[in-house]
């Protein structure tokens, strides 16, 4: 009883029992814990759970990896070519993506490679069940990344009307 | 006389209160764990023992158990691994003196609150042994400090409870009981009442305040505060030891209850029950009691926060013990002039 019992201070006792009395409500409260392995929250629709990869979108411009904070995406691609546009034109070249890993265990989560993605080949998911016994399960290939794609909402509707120019 | 018989008779004895106590010590683990959790929007232990997570503190007790008893290296090896009994003997020796029944009492002492008072007293050797031999500072400042807080609080302490045996007329704790029990008339009408409701409400809340300094349980905790002494006193201390300690801490918890029951709320006597009944229930009617105080205890750990160090002894020099002071005047004035 009475916590700051100086002159200057105000007198503590309203603060003591209002929290008495807080714990006493919440202790008959229901608890909105969910038990996890039996019963699965559902997250809201665009929570981060893991990054997907559309292989076909990306064009190995390592935006992503540069502006990763914790350097967690590796990339790797070569040139190749590819037919050209007009017929007698000049052949043109294209990135192909060979590796594209996301260490897991690395990652913070912030969300940079998706934004800063110019050709919308990363997505966020809400899906959050990857954990495993081995650290090194947690860095997910092309293939794997590209398995979350299936479950990426879709985007949400464009509020109002478009601006056109 | 000592027969063959008395010493059979005290071995039962304390291997009863032993068990018990051991019991309610982890009963009450049991009920922190879930109070707080519940209080804190948690369901706490769910899986131990299959359901409501019952075996916890079982489960956690042999855990503690399976650890490395370590000493240190600069300890006093003696006085460290004394420590720990002493402090678990003394919290079971006040169970001497509590009666549970009219009949169900270990040794009814005449000086029973005094016994009660010097025995209880021990608990903060036990610690301050445990603070010096570790050869840790925290656990230094952390003796100390219960050091410290047993001579501020003791003193109000001693005094409500002088309070309650001058408006009892006896130190013998079945005599307070039964002082409780006897009919107060106010007027021609008659009644029972506990001494809580007979004048002894002031002494009442200072005896609990003094309680869970002198318990050293949040918001006096500062012999332990974790975030500034990692552990205190009990720092260097694993498996058995610190177990006692554990178990010490909440046997401890029950002691004081037991004995605030019994000072204040009429120990294991209830209104309008008869004697012979009460031989028989004054036990349940005893731990109900408890349960409460207990219960209360757990309630401010989820609740407050810890004092600093100048606020916990300016709150027992500055306003406990005067007040105390003023309370034994008035009861004492009462008794001579009134009653």
């Amino acid at each position: 009883m009475g916590a700051p019992l100086n002159k200057d201070s105000h007198f503590p006792f309203p603060g003591l029992w209002k929290g008495l009395w807080f714990t006493l409500k919440y202790l008959f409260k229901p608890v909105p814990v969910v038990m996890y392995p039996q019963e699965q929250e559902i997250p809201v629709p665009r929570a981060r759970g893991v990054i997907a990869l559309d292989p076909d979108a990306c064009t190995v411009c390592m935006l992503c990896a540069r502006e990763c904070p914790d350097w967690c995406i590796y990339i790797e691609g070569h040139k190749e070519e590819a037919p050209p546009s007009k017929p007698g034109g000049r052949a043109r070249k294209r990135n192909e993506l060979d590796r594209f890993e996301i260490d897991y265990s690395l990652c913070m989560y912030c969300g940079i490679c998706v934004e800063v993605c110019p050709f919308d080949a990363l997505f966020w998911t809400p899906e959050y069940e990857y954990s495993t016994y081995g650290v090194e399960d947690l860095i997910h290939g092309k293939t794997r990344l590209k398995d979350w794609l299936s479950t990426v909402p879709e985007p949400p509707a464009i509020e109002g009307e478009v601006e056109s120019s | 006389m000592i027969t063959g018989w008395f010493w059979i008779d005290v071995v039962i004895k304390v291997l009863a209160v032993l068990a018990a106590m051991l019991t309610m010590a982890l009963v009450a683990i049991y009920a922190e764990l879930k109070i707080m959790s519940h209080m804190q929007n948690r369901i706490g232990p769910y899986y131990a023992g299959g359901r409501w997570g019952w075996a916890q503190p079982l489960a956690d007790a042999v855990k503690f158990l399976q650890k490395e008893d370590l000493v240190p290296d600069g300890a006093d090896a003696t006085v460290f691994k004394t420590a720990p009994y002493i402090v678990v003997a003394a919290t079971l020796a006040t169970f001497v003196v509590i009666p549970f029944s009219p009949n169900l009492v270990a040794r009814n002492l005449d000086l029973g609150v005094f016994y009660l008072l010097a025995i209880s007293s021990l608990t903060t050797l036990g610690v301050l042994m445990a603070g010096w031999s570790s050869a840790n500072k925290y656990s230094l400042i952390g003796g100390l400090r219960a050091a410290a807080q047993l001579i501020a609080y003791e003193l109000p302490l001693v005094l409500v409870v002088a309070a309650v045996v001058v408006q009892a007329g006896t130190m013998s704790l079945i005599g307070i009981v039964e002082a409780q029990a006897a009919p107060v008339s106010i007027g021609s009408f008659e009644i029972s009442l506990p001494f809580l409701l007979t004048g002894q409400i002031v002494s009442f809340v200072i005896f609990l305040v003094a309680a869970v300094a002198e318990l050293s349980r949040i918001p006096f905790d500062m012999p332990i505060a974790e975030s500034e002494l990692t552990m205190g006193y009990i720092t260097e201390y694993s498996s058995m030891r610190f177990t006692m300690f554990f178990l010490g801490e909440y046997a401890s918890m029950i002691s004081m209850s037991a004995v605030a029951a019994t000072l204040f709320l009429g120990g294991y006597w209830m209104p309008w029950v008869s004697d012979s009944v009460l031989t028989y229930i004054g036990p349940l009617v005893l731990l109900s009691k408890i349960a409460v105080l207990v219960f209360f205890m757990l309630w401010l750990r989820a609740t407050w926060p810890r004092l600093r160090e100048d606020q916990l002894q300016s709150l027992a020099w500055r306003w406990l013990i005067p007040i105390s002071l003023v309370n034994i005047l008035v009861i004492a004035f009462f008794k001579v002039v009134v009653f």
